[in-house]
């Protein structure tokens, strides 16, 4: 089994630029600038990648969303999103401290794709290994001619920008991440006109999730037929799944897009520990609905986690078992929810606090009866369109899987006047 | 225009925006907070849902935000949906969450935005039952009281302040529920336009605090339709009164000139009304320097007929802050010949030059609505910020009209204010400030030029030598300027709206005229342009068009020995005259009557002096910038002797017999009479409706119909409830007792709606959402341009400046806070305005030694004073700079040579 996105991970100080080289690296950079960008963007629609940051959206459709110059001619950016910061999900901050220059090396060729001069990597702040591993991997990537002016010799220009994030959830969200990096408060504004049309300061703009940046220098190099076969499913490519939870071995892995959640859990996780039963698990993050024990065989793609009810977010699972409070992990992550809400919308900014507010009184046995209530208006108003971004919605997908799958768990805290696990 | 159906009937409507606005323009009742008419949709409340359907067969629906959707043909939409109530409701719910509740102690109580949507979605039992959260506030200065507990989070403070304002000491702090609006520290709120946020606010977090001093709740003030007098612009307002006190300002909408905001000025400028300088006795003096003593009305009467009955002539100087029907009883007192504007030669001389200009050529004077309008802008010798402070607002909206092509090509729709916002970024239209010192304005500008009058008159005759070679050319300008002014004619002719906006403020005729000229050239050129003056005061352009002869010839006809008796109508002669010439005056009259309201240096030493009414307990009507006559009415019923100017002159006139008064007792005749004798003011009598005027056979009720303790106010005074103040003048009625719904536009006297009890209720009374008021906007314009064959171009080019060693050259600079002479009056004004001081910039004051703070002499003609040095940098090379008008600085006329010492 072909692992192109972690092959190079090893202990200690990753690849230099030299040793990178040596094992291919920067191969992907040279054929692309020959091919020019159309044809790199035909090679990412054909190989069906989706983009790895949680919405799975098409890569080739958004990258060729772009205008090209003729259309819009001007400055047009390259934003790659770092700023991994979902609860339970670590995946890019292993591909980049892992194999910074793979990183580095989709940025240059997305960069060079939509014609963007400029690329912003938007990292993080609490990435320091990551952020002083890019830092030198840039930098050697500078002075051997990968970044900067007229990259080897061809008259392209690309220069790379680390920005270090002020660290807020919310710039998860693209256009709120686009207004924290010209220096305004990080709060979402209007979808309309789309950010390829006008993002940064007005420009065209791009902005891609690590890991799928990570899997561009192999399309290139291996073609899309390849990165196809990679996969167990119709999206292309291998996945970064990783657990955490009370199983054995909590950890991430490379595998074969959809490859099972039984799989993932038992035969990478190591299945639960002694004495523990599994209950439930968000398949890709904290703002992922619930599956249980009936969904153990579903595949971890796109499409088959959103027919049983979730989304594939992340890919990175977050396991309950059965020794482990549902009210108290749900209270847990509203309360990071209702932390890091922008407070932009009304919905989300007093109704998250409330949320949480109600789970925390459940947990301390002062929970009431209408307090169900309270919280399914809640899962039904705080539902996309209602709110102004996803921040809410995704808030709302552990709460109201778990209002479902865990509805005793809630009532015992109501009618026992205590939290049953206490 | 497109057909939606709401719940299921058709309506046609305006397409191009907002599903919201289209649906407050019918009528419908849309709860919503962020968004605001003149700032558009953001979609961060999330107040204003409602349910969507695909087409008729679909019957689930689903929510949408009615502020973030565009009007679209065929488009079916339910406001009654019971889902989407049941939100609204929940978006209300959430908002009480932190809430405090406190509506019987909060100052918006009564006229609050959150309480009318709060019952308009039918919110009535809160279910949250945990701690609110609290915050401390801020001390914000004397104009605006902080309670930061009531917010909402709308955001609009902070859109208005910073994106609609240009303010830069205020900000959204924090984030999620502790989302704060202020400033980074205490003090007071820097932007000019920071009162709007009481009526901003949706609810009290920013409340007047100069009311709060003397509150009283909206259902319990009288109020009437007003216009602003401390500028020239002539904003709407709406003052209120109780207990014979003015307790305060607010905006009143006028589509074509403030529209939603006034600046502080206008609005907390009002509280010299209730100055205990006011003069509200007739005083007698036997000789000037006397002690004096009051009078009763009719003793004080006797005496003045007596003084006139036995004065070989009298001379009448007349007033630009007193009214039109004021002016011209003066002017019918004395006769048309020794009737004077009471400005000094070269005042009188600019502004009739400006009012030539405006009636006599082919360039329109512009509405300040217009002005918003324009695409590209020449702005000539004023700083606009302090001398028209609204119109400065406007130029902040004039340049954006510009990129606004960006956000059409891009089909973005203009009301989405977020994305529009994204799409301009910094982008601004041309804007060419020209002035004698740097300005607030010249942040937007994308040009500026600070020089002397002389200087800047040159630059815009060039401009319109390069426009028309018919203009006159400046033949030796420095190369650099003339490219400069290639420049600006390109832009200008380039714009499919430009606008020149000139006056007053340099007191330079050459500045004004070579304003004319490029105007003038443009308009030859084909191009709609409109020029714009702004002038001293709230009624300079009325007595302008009444072709008055100035203080000096006034002066002379006192000295020759034809008159010995001046009547000074509403006028401080010591702002006008050197104090020497004042004293002149003073000197060879025997007897000097004063009308005016507040003390000043005239009334100190005038013989006699009759109280007069303020804007508050007048009637009457002022002519704006524009040429727009507009009538303001009594919100104070007269007191104790006070009595409106013009009715003193009737009384007057007929306690001596005088036969044309016989027939003339109320407004409406004097009105008459003005349009009879004086073509230019044909239409007075039209801009309102006369006294006689009923809606369904009642007067207009200045008091709301919930008006309170109206038995029992007097009580300790008689129990005997006193009849309520006749009213002879106006269709208005002191009183509740009156028609309380929708009067004609120029009637106003308050807006409120049933559930809109807040100043949103402006929707109700508006034709459609920003459009005209039902029935027209207020006000008519009493000047128009002639056609474009009348185009006579100036050709008088001043000379460049040349410096002199030794001497300065000095300049009027202005300040919205202390500038103004009634304004300043008011406590929160006087504390905001500055110190007397000389400007220099900093290498002038270098050159002679002076340091800020620094104690100098100031000597101009023959006026010397002694003043602190404060450094304005950017003034230029030798150009000292001046700020006549502030308390504290004597007059002199400017611009001027005059010589700076140490002590």
């Amino acid at each position: 089994m072909e692992k192109p996105l972690t092959a190079n991970f090893r202990p200690g100080e990753p690849l230099s630029l030299k040793e990178y080289e040596k094992l291919g690296g920067y191969q992907a950079l040279r054929t692309a600038l020959k091919m020019g960008p159309d044809e790199i963007i035909q090679l990412i629609s054909q190989s069906n990648l989706r983009g790895r940051g949680g919405a799975g959206f098409p890569t080739g459709t958004k990258w060729s969303a772009v205008p090209s110059p003729k259309d819009l001619p001007g400055t047009r950016y390259f934003i790659a999103d770092a700023d991994e910061m979902e609860p339970g999900t670590f995946k890019d901050r292993l591909l980049m401290e892992g194999d910074p220059h793979q990183f580095l090396e989709g940025v240059i060729i997305g960069s060079y794709a939509i014609h963007a001069e400029e690329a912003f990597i938007f990292l993080r702040w609490e990435y320091t290994l990551a952020q002083s591993r890019l830092k030198s991997a840039i930098s050697e990537a500078y002075s051997r001619g990968y970044l900067g002016n007229d990259i080897m010799g061809t008259g392209v220009n690309v220069r790379v920008h680390l920005h270090v994030s002020a660290g807020r959830y919310i710039c998860g969200e693209g256009t709120a991440l686009v207004n924290s990096l010209e220096g305004k408060r990080a709060v979402p504004h209007s979808k309309v006109p789309r950010q390829t049309d006008c993002g940064l300061w007005g420009r065209p703009t791009l902005m891609n999730n690590v890991e799928t940046l990570c899997n561009v220098p192999h399309i290139i190099n291996n073609g899309p037929e390849w990165f196809k076969n990679l996969s167990n499913s119709k999206d292309g490519g291998t996945k970064i799944y990783a657990v955490s939870g009370k199983v054995k071995r909590p950890g991430a892995w490379e595998l074969p897009m959809g490859t099972t959640i039984r799989e993932i859990l038992e035969e990478n996780a190591g299945g639960m520990r002694d004495g523990l039963k599994f209950r439930g698990v968000m398949p890709g993050g904290a703002s992922t609905d619930f599956l249980v024990e009936q969904h153990l065989d579903v595949k971890m793609d796109y499409d088959s986690v959103q027919k049983a009810g979730s989304r594939l977010g992340t890919g990175t699972m977050i396991v309950l078992d059965d020794q482990t409070c549902p009210v108290g992990m749900v209270h847990n992550l509203e309360h990071f929810f209702a932390r890091e809400s922008c407070g932009w919308c009304t919905p989300c900014r007093e109704g998250l606090p409330w949320v949480a507010s109600i789970l925390k009184a459940m947990e301390e046995g002062h929970g009431q009866p209408d307090d169900l209530d309270v919280l399914r208006f809640h899962t039904k108003h705080l539902g996309p369109g209602r709110t102004y971004c996803a921040l809410a919605p995704g808030a709302m997908e552990p709460l109201q899987s778990a209002l479902v799958y865990f509805r005793e768990d809630f009532e015992r805290h109501i009618t026992e006047k205590r939290c049953p696990w206490r | 225009m497109a057909t939606i159906y709401i719940d299921n009937k058709p309506f046609e409507v305006e397409e191009g925006q907002s599903l919201l606005s289209a649906c407050l323009s019918l009528g419908f009742n849309i709860p919503y907070f962020c968004w605001h008419p003149a700032m558009h949709s953001v979609g961060s409340c999330r107040q204003c849902a409602v349910k969507q359907f695909r087409d008729e067969n679909d019957t689930r629906g689903y929510i949408i935000m009615s502020c973030m959707c565009g009007v679209q043909d065929g488009m079916r939409i339910s406001i009654d949906d019971p889902e989407a109530r049941q939100f609204r409701a929940g978006v209300i719910q959430w908002l009480m969450t932190n809430h405090p509740h406190d509506c019987p102690i909060c100052d918006e109580g009564g006229e609050c935005h959150l309480q009318d949507m709060t019952v308009m979605t039918g919110h009535t039992l809160r279910e949250f039952r945990f701690k609110k959260r609290t915050y401390n506030n801020q001390d914000l200065g004397p104009f605006l009281n902080h309670e930061m507990n009531r917010c909402i989070q709308c955001y609009r403070c902070f859109r208005f302040y910073v994106d609609y304002a240009g303010g830069r000491d205020f900000h959204v702090f924090g984030i999620n529920r502790r989302i704060y609006f202020g400033r980074h520290k205490d003090g007071p709120l820097e932007n000019e336009f920071s009162g709007n946020l009481v009526e901003v606010c949706p609810t009290g977090v920013f409340t007047d605090k100069t009311l709060k001093k003397h509150y009283t709740r909206k259902w319990d003030l009288q109020t009437a339709p007003s216009v602003c007098v401390h500028c020239s612009l002539g904003c709407n307002t709406i003052p209120g009164e109780r207990y014979n006190m003015l307790r305060r300002i607010l905006n009143r909408y006028n589509g074509q000139v403030n529209r939603y905001f006034l600046c502080d000025r206008g609005r907390f400028g009002y509280e010299f009304v209730s100055s205990d300088k006011r003069i509200r006795k007739p005083i007698v003096r036997s000789e000037i320097g006397d002690a004096s003593h009051t009078v009763s009305s009719d003793e004080a009467l006797s005496r003045v007929c007596k003084i006139l009955s036995e004065s070989p002539g009298i001379v009448g100087i007349g007033s630009p802050r007193a009214s039109l029907e004021s002016n011209f009883m003066l002017r019918a007192l004395v006769g048309p010949s020794r009737f004077y504007a009471g400005l000094s030669d070269q005042d009188t001389r600019i502004v009739s030059s400006i009012v030539n200009t405006l009636t006599k050529g082919p360039a329109r004077s512009p509405s300040l609505h217009d002005t918003e309008l324009a695409d590209a802008v020449l702005v000539l010798g004023e700083d606009l910020t302090n001398s028209a402070p609204m119109l400065a607002l406007a130029m902040r909206q004039t340049v954006r009209v510009k990129p606004m092509d960006l956000v059409d090509a891009r089909k973005v729709p203009r009301w989405d204010d977020s994305a529009v916002r994204k799409v301009m970024q910094d982008s601004k239209g041309p804007l060419f400030i020209a002035s004698p010192a740097p300005g607030k304005l010249d942040e937007i500008a994308s040009g500026t030029y600070h020089a002397a009058p002389p200087d800047l008159a040159r630059l815009g005759f060039a401009i319109a030598g390069e426009l028309s070679s018919n203009a006159a050319h400046v033949t030796d300008l420095p190369r650099d300027l003339q490219s400069v002014a290639q420049r600006i004619a390109q832009f200008l002719m380039e714009a499919q709206r430009p606008l020149v906006i000139s006056g007053t403020g340099c007191g330079s005729e050459s500045v004004v005229q070579a304003a004319a000229n490029v105007a003038l050239a443009l308009i030859e050129n084909g191009r709609k342009a409109d020029l714009c003056y702004v002038l001293p005061e709230c009624n300079s352009l009325g007595l302008g068009l009444m072709d008055a002869g100035s203080l000096d010839d006034a002066l002379n006809e006192i000295r020759s020995g034809k008159a010995d008796t001046v009547i000074v109508l509403e006028n401080d002669l010591y702002r006008r005259m050197s104090s020497e010439l004042a004293e002149e005056l003073f000197r060879a009259a025997r007897h000097v009557i004063a009308i005016d309201h507040t003390v000043t240096k005239t009334t100190e030493r005038a013989h006699l002096v009759l109280p007069a009414g303020t804007f508050a307990e007048s009637d009457g009507t002022f002519i704006n910038n524009e040429g727009r006559g507009q009538r303001f009415f009594q919100v104070i019923a007269c007191r104790d002797g006070i009595r409106e100017s013009w009715r003193w002159i009737i009384d007057i006139m007929s306690e001596i017999g005088r036969p044309e008064v016989t027939e003339m007792s109320k407004l409406d005749d004097v009105t008459a009479s003005m349009a009879e004798a004086m073509p230019a003011f044909a239409d007075l009598p039209k801009i309102a409706p006369r006294a006689d005027f009923r809606q369904r056979g009642m007067k207009i009720a200045r008091q709301p119909h919930r008006y309170s303790g109206r038995t029992a106010m007097l009580a300790n005074v008689t129990v005997h409830e006193p009849k309520p103040a006749e009213d002879p003048d106006t269709p208005l009625a002191f009183s509740m007792e009156g028609y309380q719904e929708q009067p004609p536009s120029a009637l106003i006297p308050r807006f409120w709606s049933p559930g809109w009890n807040s100043v949103q209720s402006v929707n109700k009374f508006q034709s459609e959402i920003n459009g005209p008021l039902v029935g027209g906007d207020p006000g008519l314009r009493l000047i128009e341009p002639l056609s474009a064959e009348h185009t006579v171009f100036f050709s008088h080019i001043p000379e460049a400046l040349q410096h002199r060693p030794d001497e300065w050259y000095f300049v009027t600079l202005y300040h919205i806070f202390g500038s103004e002479e009634l304004s300043v009056m008011s406590p929160g004004i006087g504390e905001r305005a500055p110190a007397p001081y000389v400007g220099l910039r900093t290498d002038d004051a270098a050159a002679l030694g002076f340091h800020e703070g620094d104690l100098v002499k100031v000597i101009i003609d023959t006026e010397t004073q002694q003043l602190e040095v404060k450094i304005v940098p950017g003034l230029p090379m030798g150009v000292a700079g001046l700020p006549v008008g502030l308390p504290g600085i004597s007059w002199v006329q400017l611009p001027a040579w005059g010589r700076l010492s140490t002590i």
